[in-house]
Order: C-alpha cells, then structure tokens, then sequence
C-alpha cells in the first residue's frame, strides 16, 4: 500500500509538469492577439503602458524562459499578480472557500438524494417508485443545468421569495441549498441510475440469497452486505464529480453570483488574465490527480479483495 | 473611452440624458426627507480590473466607482447640455491656447486637505510621464512639453528598455498661487474647458505620491460628494457620503454600496426580488418581448446614451475607395428595421454623424444614413462597382451577429452585390488586426463619447492621425476644417466649423453610422426619485428614497 502510494505520487510530478508547461504555452505563447490589443478600447494602448506590462511581465523574454520563471515561483507558492497588480494567491485565497463549500453542499445532495432514490427503486423493481425515479431522472438528465438554475431562481427566489435569489458573501449554508441542488442536479440523476441498476443486479447474487437464507435481517442484509458492494461505481461517479465540482461551476456561480473558481477563471478568460488562467488551471490539474488518487485508494477500502502492491 | 467588460468590447453600455422621476410618490419634490437623510441603497456594478487611479481607469467597473469619488474642474449636466463649472471657480483664455484656471476655496479631499492648484498640476504630470504607465496618458497630449515626458521603447518588445523622457514635468503647467494655475497647451484646442470634466483630470491628494498608486487605488481618497469606505474584491465596494462637501451635487441619502456581479442576469433577478435598488442595463434575455417592462412597470427607466454602432470602411483597401460605392452601400441599410426587428426598438436608427445628444451636433445631417433602395442603386451603377465577396466583419464575443447579419443582408437585397457577414472570434483578434490595418470589408465599430462636445466625434474619427481613424480616412480640407475648428476662439465657432467638415465627411461616406444606442435599467421600489448622467450612470447625488 505505502509503495503503491509512493509510486502514484511520483507518477504526478511529470503529468504535473507536462501539464503546466502546456498550459502556459498554450496561454501565454500562442493565444492568438496581441495582450494589448482589446486592453484600452476602440484606441491602441499608449506606449508607456505597454512598455512598462512589457517589462513586468517578462513579455519581451522567450516563453521558456518566462515559463522556467513562473515555476520557480509556483514552487515558492507565489502565483504571480494580474495585470493590475492583484496578488494570484489572494484570489484563489478568496474564491477557492467559495467553490469548496458548494462543491460540497452539491455532492451531500446529490450523494444523499441520488443514492436514496437509488437503492430504493433497485429494491422494488418495475414498482411505481421504480418508475418515477426512472422517468424523474430521465427529465433532469435532459434539462440543460442552466435551465433548472434559471428556473429554480425564479421560482423561490422571485416569485415565492423563499430564499434571495443570489447568495450573499458570506455564503451561510441556507443560500447554498439552492445552487447545490441545481449544481448537482445532473449528477443526481445518474447517480440514481447507477445505484439502481448496481442494487437490483446484486441483489440475485449469491450471497445476497445466502444472507437472507441465513435469516439476517432485511436491514442488515440491505445496508451491510448490499449497500457496500454496489458502492464501488457510484464511488467513481462521486470521486470524479467532486474533482469536476471542484473545477468550479462557470454557469451555477454565475447564475446565483457566487464568486467561486469558475467564474472567475471564466472572467480571466475573457479579460485576457493571463495569469491568472494558468494559475488556476494549475490548481484544478493538482486538484483532479489527487482526486483520482483519493478514489482508487477508496475502492480498497470498500472491496477488501482489491489490493495494491 | 471606457469599456464595458460585459459586453467584451461592445460600446460601453453608457447612457443617457433622461430625468426619471417614477410616478408613484404623491408629492412633486420626490421621497420623505427623514428616509432619504439616513437611506441606504444598493447599485449593480462589476469589479474594477486595475486599482482605482482614475488617469489609469480605461472601462466602466471602475470609471463608474471613481466618477462617484471625485469631482473634476467642470461637470457634465445630466441632461447633456454645455459642461458648467464645478471646483472651477473660472476658466478664462483669450486665444484657447493659454487657460488661467481659478479653483473655489475652501474644498477638500476625503482625508481633510484642501484641494489646490498643485493637485491638479502634479495628477496630470503623474499621468503623462510614460514611465507611470497611465492608460489614460493621450488625454494630456493636448498640452504643451507632453512629447517630452514620453520614451519610445527602441525595440518595441525587444530586449531593450525604453530611455527616460526627456523631462519629468509638462512644461504647459504652471502654478501661480494655491488656487490658481495656468495650462499652456501646443495648439489652440476651444473644447479643452470640455474635455476638463473627463475623469482622466481630477485633482490627487498629496497622499497619492506618498505612495504607490496601487496602495492609493485599493483605498483611494477623492474630493467628490461620497468616500470610500471598503472594497472587498469581487463582493462589495462601500461608498457614504462626505459631509463636508461643499459643492452643487451633496448627497442627500447616506450610504450606497456597489454590490459587484459577474452576470447582469444575477443583478437583474435581485432587482425583482427587491435585494437590488438599481441595475444600469438590464439583461439581454429581459428585452425580448418588453419583458422588463411588464417586470417593473414604472420602475423600467428607457434612455438613449451617446453612442453610435458604426460600420467602418478600410480606406485603405482599393476596393472602397469610390465615395459612391460607399454612400450606395450606406443607403442599401435598412436601420429601421434592423432597430424594430433586432433591437425591439430598443435602439434607434442613427441619422447623424455626431450623436444627436452632443453639443454642437446637428441632428439629421447625415444624408447617407437614409433608407433609399433606388438611390442606392443608381449610385451603385454610376460607381465603379464591386467585384467578389464583400464581407462585413465583427467580433463574435459580443452580440453583433444578428446586427451585422442584417446589414449584409440588406446590402445584398438592394445591391445585388454578394455580401455576408464573418465573425472575427474574439475583441482582441478583430482589435489587433484593425490597428494594422488588415482588414478587407467594412468592420464593426462603435464610439461612445470622452466628453460632450461633438468635436470628439470628428477628431478622434475622421481627422488624419486621430487616435481610432482606424480606416485611414483622409481628406485634406476635413483636416483644415477640423484643425481650423479646434483651434477656434469660443465654441461657438468652432461647432460651425465642425458642422462644415462633416458636411465634407458626409459627401465621403468613410463610414457608415448604423443606431444610437440605448439603455434600459431599473429601479427597486424604495427609490421615489432618481436621475441618469450624461453617460447613463445613476447619478447617486439625485436618488431620494
């Protein structure tokens, strides 16, 4: 286990490099425009701007050596400033809290809504529960995730004005009922299936017949022998979105201004932040590996028959 | 100009001269005096990109923040009209070249210090030292010894480091006591009283040059009717009002907080639930079908702004250089319809050179801005033609497809010529390749006045070397007519010298004006009486609750 981990954790270091180089190259390198092009309006920059950004940001250098630059600070945690002078590690300082704890509200629902309606229609197949949570997942798998946020605002927070129809800076857990939900809508719904289609296989297994004729308790044959070996694919599902959650949600935190990665990467895109874009999409790369670490190692936890070596 | 980041290089959404007093309070002077005294209100904004230095703010997040913080030597009525003195006691000249400006006694910055002459003096020479960077800096280049406090970098983005200017300090400034200064400027400019109110030439305090101007801009000190209390990135920025403001525009509510958003669709759906009390422009998805006026009713606040959607022509590619091609293809455009069907008449269709709400503009002169299919098409067979593909070009991040669609459309309905329209992916592509003059059909632009005076939408656009003549427009006696125009004793005469170049300007089509822009925001119940700037800013020294 402790060389398995080992390894997977060398394993990230050229990804990681590969990974930022490409980034930065592609941000930084062949972005096609000039950085100052749009930067002043329907006029040219004057040129005391341009050079002085010129030489702030080491643009008049070779991209490597601008990139071997950029490393050397990542390593010391400095993410660089924005064009304006904005400390990097401040905004991810302020926006990644935000991500995080929505992040986490939407997978609590969707882990805690997917799976009931999961397991329970796996149970009683071909049953009307069975059927709505078919045809109920059915429909939200095919709205577009900003058509149920649109609607969900509009709903409870313009027309019954039961929740504000954005979330507040603070961000106190009561407002993030709403975008959770909205953020995990889609995800809900397969998880749902998932689970389904798990439960009602295993339970014809063998040693689901061999538990109940042993005259266990429909509990404990349900929630101990059942429930644990069908939780291997939702697992995955789970770990990967939360990697993707984590990424940010450009629609959901624009739809309810949450100030949240997403949005603000989105935002750096279109100001042509280039900085700040690397940075982020750095963290996500670091983000994603480590998630995908975290769930291989949790399928062991669960299947005591998966080993590593 | 400033520019919105919403819109990625639209013309800012700006706005408009309309006073809007909404309807449903009883009594004529507007709100209750004991609300308003201690009200409180919330506006939209977005978060400023660069720290709030206003020669260094070049769009609208941060212009609106710094146009509430300070007040300059002249401010722009709210309804359009000629600039009226504001800290300017008096501008006096005799040639317009040479300016005595007295500043009134007695006015202070936020921090207690009295505004001086040396204020103004030293923000402008901060601004035009090239080293400092200012996006601002072209606004100064009006004054004499400017060229002296630029440096050329040698290589452009090479290696090397652009030198030192020649000198630190403009030489057209001058200071002759505390409250008064004197600007000597390189060539005679009448509009230069105008130009004073631009937010690039507000007075600094001397805090400023104790430190950097991003400390200065994170927590900025002004002199105009509110201060600033707290920013808090991307969430908040708190305003309350300075009580030891002297001038016309006092505060009559307390505190306004700038809640800062990244979707307008957000700010909208707090303005209708109640958690917002003004939204500048509301969303695109609100205009269809008036939605926004049946979601507010007498709260939706409908003005026009001072800016124009124009299609410019590349003078520099041979295929456009016969005027009556030009004028054929500036008749073939339906703006009617394009305004109705498009814009739900949300913009109207544009029938003069400068916009209309400008001093100094004549509203109508524009004869190539009509709708004339015959016309069009006579002009057409005179003129020596157009062979292949013309291609109308826009930005693609901002809504222009449907516009310019139209417009090609149109062109190729009555002229039989094989027109479309291309999107260019982004603002920063089409800007580049506008600024080396590469492109090959008429393109997408938009201009949206500095300052109210139509000599600004001359200048800037079809004198030779003006900053956005970005089609390489020339005519020699457009050039005398604006030079002698600029150069005039009083504004008067230089406004009929103008209205004769654009006579000129007319006859050339070197562009061609499409709609006026306008603006649609709204207002939360709380608010009884507010008004809009000159540019379509609340004007937050109006809002009675």
């Amino acid at each position: 286990m402790g060389r398995y981990l080992l390894r997977r954790l060398l394993q990230l270091v050229p990804v990681f490099i590969g990974t930022t180089l490409l980034i930065y190259v592609l941000v930084w390198v062949m972005v096609p425009g000039d950085p100052f092009a749009g930067k002043c309006g329907e006029r040219p920059c004057p040129p005391g701007f341009v050079a002085m950004m010129t030489e702030k940001f080491q643009l008049d250098q070779p991209w490597y050596v601008q990139y071997a630059t950029y490393m050397k600070n990542l390593f010391q945690g400095d993410f660089g400033t924005t064009w304006s002078g904005r400390s990097i590690n401040d905004i991810i300082a302020t926006a990644y809290p935000n991500t995080l704890k929505l992040a986490l509200v939407a997978l609590a629902i969707e882990a805690l809504i997917g799976l009931t309606a999961g397991v329970l229609s796996g149970l009683r197949r071909n049953g009307f529960l069975d059927n709505l949570v078919l045809v109920s997942t059915l429909f939200l798998i095919a709205l577009p995730i900003f058509v149920v946020g649109f609607l969900l605002q509009w709903l409870f927070g313009v027309q019954w004005g039961l929740v504000k129809p954005t979330v507040s800076a603070e961000m106190p857990f009561s407002e993030l009922l709403v975008p959770g939900f909205v953020l995990g809508s889609a995800s809900m719904a397969y998880i749902a299936r998932v689970a389904r289609t798990s439960i009602s296989e295993n339970r014809r297994s063998d040693y689901v017949r061999t538990a109940i004729a042993k005259g266990l308790p429909m509990r404990r044959v349900v929630g101990v022998h059942l429930l644990r070996n069908s939780l291997i694919p939702v697992i995955t599902l789970l770990g990967t979105d939360l990697g993707a959650l984590m990424g940010g949600a450009i629609v959901t935190e624009g739809i309810f201004n949450i100030r949240g990665i997403g949005g603000t990467v989105y935002q750096a895109i279109t100001t042509k932040e280039s900085a700040t874009v690397v940075s982020i999409v750095v963290i996500l790369v670091l983000v994603y590996l480590l998630m995908n670490l975290l769930v291989d190692l949790l399928y062991a936890a669960l299947d005591p028959r998966i080993r590593y070596e | 100009m400033r520019v919105s980041k919403r819109t990625s290089g639209a013309v800012a959404l700006g706005a408009a001269v309309a006073l809007i007093a909404s309807g449903c309070s009883g009594s004529d002077d507007g709100g209750d005096a004991g609300n308003t005294a201690d009200g409180a209100i919330v506006i939209d904004g977005t978060q400023p990109e660069v720290p709030l230095v206003p020669a260094n703010t070049t769009e609208t997040g941060g212009g609106a923040i710094i146009d509430y913080l300070w007040t300059g030597l002249v401010e722009y009525p709210n309804n359009g009209g000629a600039p009226q003195n504001a800290v300017a006691e008096s501008i006096e000249t005799t040639d317009s070249k040479v300016y005595t400006i007295k500043i009134k006694k007695g006015l202070k910055f936020h921090d207690g210090s009295e505004v001086k002459a040396a204020n103004f003096t030293k923000a402008w020479n901060w601004a035009a030292y090239s080293p400092n960077g200012a996006q601002n800096a072209s606004f100064f280049a009006d004054i004499q010894g400017f060229a002296d406090v630029q440096s050329e970098d040698p290589d452009a983005d090479g290696p090397q480091k652009a030198p030192e200017p020649k000198a630190k300090e403009m030489s057209g400034l001058k200071v002759v006591d505390d409250y008064t200064f004197e600007v000597t400027l390189s060539a005679p400019t009448a509009v230069f009283p105008t130009k004073l109110g631009y937010s690039a030439f507000v007075p600094l305090p001397d805090v400023f040059f104790t430190q950097t101007p991003d400390e200065f801009g994170k927590k900025p000190v002004g002199n105009g009717p509110v201060k600033f209390v707290s920013w808090e990135d991307d969430v908040m920025i708190k305003l309350t009002r300075f009580d030891d403001y002297t001038l016309r525009d006092k505060m009559k509510i307390k505190d306004v907080d700038v809640k800062l958003y990244q979707e307008d669709t957000a700010a909208y759906n707090d303005l209708l639930a109640g958690n917002l009390d003004f939204q500048q422009q509301v969303p695109v998805s609100a205009l269809a079908g008036d939605k926004w006026k049946n979601d507010l009713g007498e709260r939706a606040i409908q003005s026009t702004t001072p800016s124009t959607g124009i299609i410019a022509f590349p003078m520099y590619d041979a295929k456009f250089k016969d005027p009556k091609l030009r004028k054929a293809i500036s008749l073939a455009v339906n703006r009617q319809e394009i305004t109705d069907k498009i814009f739900f008449g949300n913009r109207t269709p544009a029938d003069s050179w400068a916009n209309p709400l400008t001093p100094g503009a004549v509203a109508g002169n524009c004869t190539a801005c009509q709708f004339n299919a015959d016309e069009a098409k006579r002009l057409y067979a005179e003129s020596s033609g157009y062979q292949g593909e013309m291609v109308f070009y826009y930005n693609a991040d901002a809504s222009h497809k449907d516009w310019m669609e139209a417009v090609a459309q149109s062109v190729k309905n009555v002229l039989g010529i094989n027109a479309r329209a291309e999107g260019i992916p982004t603002f920063a592509v089409f800007r580049q390749q506008i600024n080396a003059h590469k492109m090959t059909g008429p393109y997408r632009a938009g201009w949206q006045q500095d300052y109210p005076d139509v000599e600004n939408w001359v200048n800037p656009l079809y004198v030779k070397g003006g900053s956005s003549n970005d089609g390489l427009y020339s005519n020699p006696q457009v050039d005398a007519l604006a030079k002698e125009a600029s150069g005039a004793a009083n504004l008067d005469e230089a406004h009929k010298k103008f209205a004769e170049a654009v006579k000129l300007i007319d006859a050339d089509v070197p562009s061609i004006p499409v709609y006026f822009q306008g603006q649609q925001s709204g207002h939360s119940d709380k608010i009884k009486k507010v008004e809009l700037t000159n540019v379509g800013e609340i004007d937050i020294t109006s809002v009675e609750l």
